[in-house]
């Protein structure tokens, strides 16, 4: 599974982080940091965070599935 | 009665990275069905580099395991890991190093940069001494902090030095940094944010010299690094060394295309298309992404060259964009540039170009509780904005800066910082050497026949 | 007497069961102008920026009826907002707290479990007062630490805050604030006693615990401040929920289809309820207040001026959302306002996703044929918190929970 997050858009809400602890973590209040390419097992965590995120700012590829915006501007 | 357009049915992508593959993406989208290449001289499918210099480095995540996701299928031909080492207008060829030559209708060169090396190429060559781009410098720095080393040292504080001080502090490893200017991140973002940035690392235990120098690298009998002799006559002992001296544009390969080529990039119209060496616009030659200069109205139409995620991205579809459609179609590049930096549990965000500017004020926060937003002004107008860990604000500031609003800002707010007043932007002169820019504002006159070309150093 | 105006017309109990296409004539104009003097934005690009202006206060107008220091961070600006959300948030979620939303999906499922469990051989049930109204109140008494025991204190308490946030328009104004007031004491009164159990020893690890046994000064609330938090998420965490699952349930018995593919695909609960927080939000409207003048299309409102953000009708604005007055449960590209946006976007937000997500699909799969009884259901009064005060539905049985 691919993941790659706009971190422009990205404004620190971690809906991400509550969904899918191990892949995405905050570090201090607002900066984010994730595993660009976790396992398949997180697949169905990973798509419930990026459908979560108020920005639509994560974007995943993985068995299937193209999930996320639909261009970054 | 004129001639038909020539049809394009072959696409040619010089670089297959972030822009590379989010042109490739686009072109496809907007219903391209002929051919496309995409050429890259790494041996990687695209993958992402910002954490190359943070999770990489504390060694949550593999170096490999940043590959990026496509958006869709491509039915591209993909050239990895050959690089191109010319094109040819008149033919409409990009040659490559196997020696393949690869025809185009349209190319869209987007081959980024690479890190500057450590000038000295014998001390550049010292085990221990490395620099951070690509995948293989992650692992290999990932592998060093690894291994406990008494000291690292970081030539330069930009955003890619202080992030890899940052990420040697969350691993407890002792980190000296070494600055030329007077603090760190003051090339982006100018000295009062740059001090903030400095309280912070010394309050994370960097060892933080600014307005030095690294003169020297010495080694121990066995060619290993095991210091540097600073300009200020201090020696540090450290056993890995981090060149974070910024980047250099990859544009040998266009010497003797006939292209508007210099050190700052490839020139190009606020559509993508390159300029030749005269400054008149080719038809079929795009550029997107860091090593592209285009010029930007909000900005006095100077030409602006980004070495922004964001930037890479959006460029690319606009480029993308303009190769596949019909000229009444055609798009300009104008974006509000945005940056993020992670360092030290903060999250730095900036829209605009902090350094296009004669002032800021704080508008809202404090510096001195290091979480504020910035605004910057350049003759009464907006023209940038810097949040510390106040990233939900900058939406705002993104429009006022589109509408050019006026600078000082006058509105109230609720978070009013004690002061309410504006202090001139000092930003180190970009005519000097200096160390990881990450904006570079360049003039250019149409009228010069050629750029000029400073001795490739590296 | 003058003719209501569109807004006034939305505020009216009438219009309760189906705002939409009073809020489609709200969008004609981008800034109503009320005559109370308040205005009116509709439009999904100005309410969004709106809620990204450093120039609104989320603080009451004109001297607030609660000082400072008794007001929960819902209704404080920065730098204070900003100071107490965080020292909630490092109990709640992360970078301190990461896992302890995450971690209760199992004991969420449970509840809705034990919930249905208890429908077993009905034939007709009420969703709101069987399902929805009680499963939130047991979440946040979960989450707080509460007893389950005492739970029961809760509802009548929390009822009466929420009447205080949006009175019916033929309430007695007074005799409300009363009955506010009393609970709050009551609640606070509650809280406090729990305060001193945890801080004296007995820390059960809750998100309560940790607020008020935090010794370190930056992260240190008040005891004042704790007990206003805690009230807040309860009131929060409780109102809001129960409407987004009611009228969740109520949206999915309307379209069947929908209904039948959540049963047999469990992962399209997540993309749903995004899509449910657009298509009905739960929350109607936000109301702000200027400290400058400020510029929206065109209008430059006042300073001190009350604004309405009307995020209901924003989320069905067509500029923004292709055929927005459809149901489309896998819809993609949805940056919903549901649960606004900006700092002060919803706190409990994780937990209320989780929430529904698991409520609507063990009743998806747990219901044998279930219908709707009554279509419009009955609604609260409340105009900004918005959803059926029942939902009666009729089915066929209650299968057994699963595994």
């Amino acid at each position: 599974m691919r993941i790659v997050v706009d971190l422009n858009r990205c404004q620190g809400y971690a809906q991400c982080c509550f969904l899918a602890p191990d892949v995405f973590r905050m570090q201090g209040e607002e900066a984010l940091v994730y595993l660009p390419n976790p396992e398949d097992d997180h697949a169905a965590e990973v798509r419930r965070a990026a459908v979560a995120c108020p920005v639509q700012a994560i974007l995943v590829e993985g068995p299937g599935l193209v999930e996320g915006p639909v261009s970054a501007a | 009665m004129s001639a038909p357009a020539p049809s394009v049915d072959r696409i040619v992508i010089v670089g297959a990275s972030l822009a590379g593959l989010r042109a490739a993406e686009t072109v496809r989208a907007e219903g391209f069905g002929g051919h496309l290449t995409l050429i890259g001289d790494e041996p990687h499918e695209p993958y992402d580099r910002p954490p190359l210099s943070k999770q990489v480095l504390t060694g949550w995540i593999p170096a490999g395991g940043t590959a990026l996701p496509g958006r869709r299928p491509l039915d591209a031909q993909w050239r990895l890991g050959v690089a191109a080492t010319g094109l040819d207008l008149e033919r409409k060829e990009v040659a490559l190093a196997d020696g393949d030559r690869v025809p185009f209708d349209r190319v869209l060169i987007a081959t980024g940069t690479r890190a500057r090396r450590w000038p000295n190429p014998e001390e550049a060559a010292l085990d221990g001494v490395l620099g951070v781009r690509r995948r293989e410098d992650g692992a290999q720095l990932r592998e060093r902090l690894a291994a406990g080393p008494r000291r690292v040292l970081v030539i330069g504080g930009g955003f890619a030095g202080s992030e890899i001080a940052s990420a040697c502090r969350e691993l407890d490893l002792p980190v000296t940094l070494a600055e030329a200017g007077r603090a760190p991140l003051v090339n982006a973002l100018g000295h009062a944010i740059g001090g903030v940035a400095a309280g912070i690392q010394r309050d994370h235990g960097v060892d933080l010299r600014c307005g030095v120098t690294v003169v020297s690298l010495e080694s121990d009998p066995g060619g290993a690094v095991r210091g540097a002799l600073l300009s200020d006559g201090d020696r540090v002992a450290a056993d890995v060394v981090v060149v974070a001296l910024g980047a250099v544009r990859n544009v040998e390969w266009l010497d003797g295309s006939g292209l508007a080529v210099g050190p700052r990039g490839v020139a190009c119209d606020a559509g993508c298309r390159a300029f030749d060496a005269n400054g008149v616009t080719t038809d079929d030659v795009f550029v997107a992404g860091d090593v592209a200069r285009f010029p930007h109205p909000l900005y006095a139409y100077q030409l602006i060259a980004l070495e922004h995620w964001d930037n890479a991205v959006a460029q690319a579809e606009v480029a993308a964009h303009n190769m596949v459609c019909p000229a009444p179609q055609r798009r300009p590049h104008l974006p509000v540039p945005a940056f993020w930096s992670t360092q030290f549990g903060v999250n730095i965000k900036s829209v605009g170009i902090p350094s296009f500017s004669d002032s800021l004020m704080v508008t809202q926060g404090s510096m001195a509780e290091r979480r504020f937003v910035a605004a910057f002004g350049y003759r009464g107008r907006i023209t940038a904005a810097v949040a510390f860990d106040e990233g939900k604000w900058l939406d705002f500031y993104d429009e006022r800066i589109r509408e050019a609003a006026p600078f000082p800002p006058r509105f109230a707010v609720s978070h009013r910082p004690g002061e309410d007043r504006t202090f001139p932007a000092e930003f180190p002169d970009p005519y000097t050497p200096s160390h990881s820019p990450t904006v570079q504002l360049t003039g250019h006159q149409p009228s010069e026949r050629r750029a000029l070309r400073l001795p490739a150093a590296q | 007497m003058a003719d209501s105006t569109v807004f006034q017309q939305v505020l009216d109990p009438a219009a309760r069961a189906d705002p939409y296409p009073l809020y489609a004539r709200l969008r004609e104009r981008p800034v109503w102008h009320e005559p109370d003097g308040s205005f009116v934005v509709t439009r999904y690009r100005d309410v969004a920026a709106l809620l990204h202006d450093p120039r609104l206060s989320s603080e009451p107008p004109g001297g607030p009826d609660v000082p400072e220091n008794e007001r929960s961070f819902l209704f404080l600006d920065p730098p204070e907002h900003d100071r107490q959300r965080r020292q909630a948030n490092r109990h709640f979620g992360p970078p301190h707290t990461p896992r302890r939303i995450h971690d209760m999906s199992p004991l969420l499922h449970r509840h809705v479990d034990d919930l249905l469990d208890g429908l077993a051989g009905h034939d007709r049930i009420d969703v709101v007062d069987d399902v929805a109204y009680p499963f939130p109140v047991t979440v946040i008494c979960d989450v707080l630490g509460v007893p389950r025991e005492d739970e029961p204190l809760f509802h009548p308490w929390a009822d009466a805050m929420v009447a205080a946030l949006d009175p019916a328009p033929d309430e007695d104004p007074e005799q409300v604030r009363r009955h506010t007031l009393e609970a709050r004491r009551e609640m606070s009164e509650y809280l406090v006693a729990l305060a001193r159990r945890r801080a004296a020893g007995d820390d059960d690890g809750s998100m309560f615990s940790g607020l008020v046994r935090t010794q370190e000064p930056q992260w240190r609330m008040t005891p004042q401040q704790q007990i206003r938090t805690a009230v807040l998420l309860l009131v929060a965490g409780h109102e809001t929920t129960v409407n987004l699952l009611a009228n969740g349930m109520l949206t999915l018995l309307r379209h069947p289809d929908v209904l039948d593919r959540l049963r047999d695909e469990p992962d399209l609960a997540a993309p749903m309820v995004e899509e449910l927080l657009r298509y009905e939000p739960p929350v109607q409207l936000l109301v702000r207040r200027t400290l400058d003048e400020v510029e929206v299309a065109g209008t430059v409102l006042p300073q001190g001026a009350r604004l309405h953000l009307a995020l209901a009708a924003a989320n069905r604005d067509p500029d923004r959302f292709a055929d927005p007055d459809r149901f489309v449960p896998d819809r993609p590209d949805n940056q919903h306002l549901g649960f606004g946006s900006g700092i002060h976007s919803c706190f409990g937000a994780p937990l209320a996703r989780l929430e529904v997500q698991v409520g609507l699909t063990l009743m998806a799969q747990r219901l044998v044929a279930p219908r709707l009884a009554e279509d419009p259901p009955p609604y609260r009064p409340n105009a900004l918190l918005r959803g059926p005060r029942h939902l009666p539905v009729t089915v066929d049985g209650v299968r057994p929970a699963a595994g």
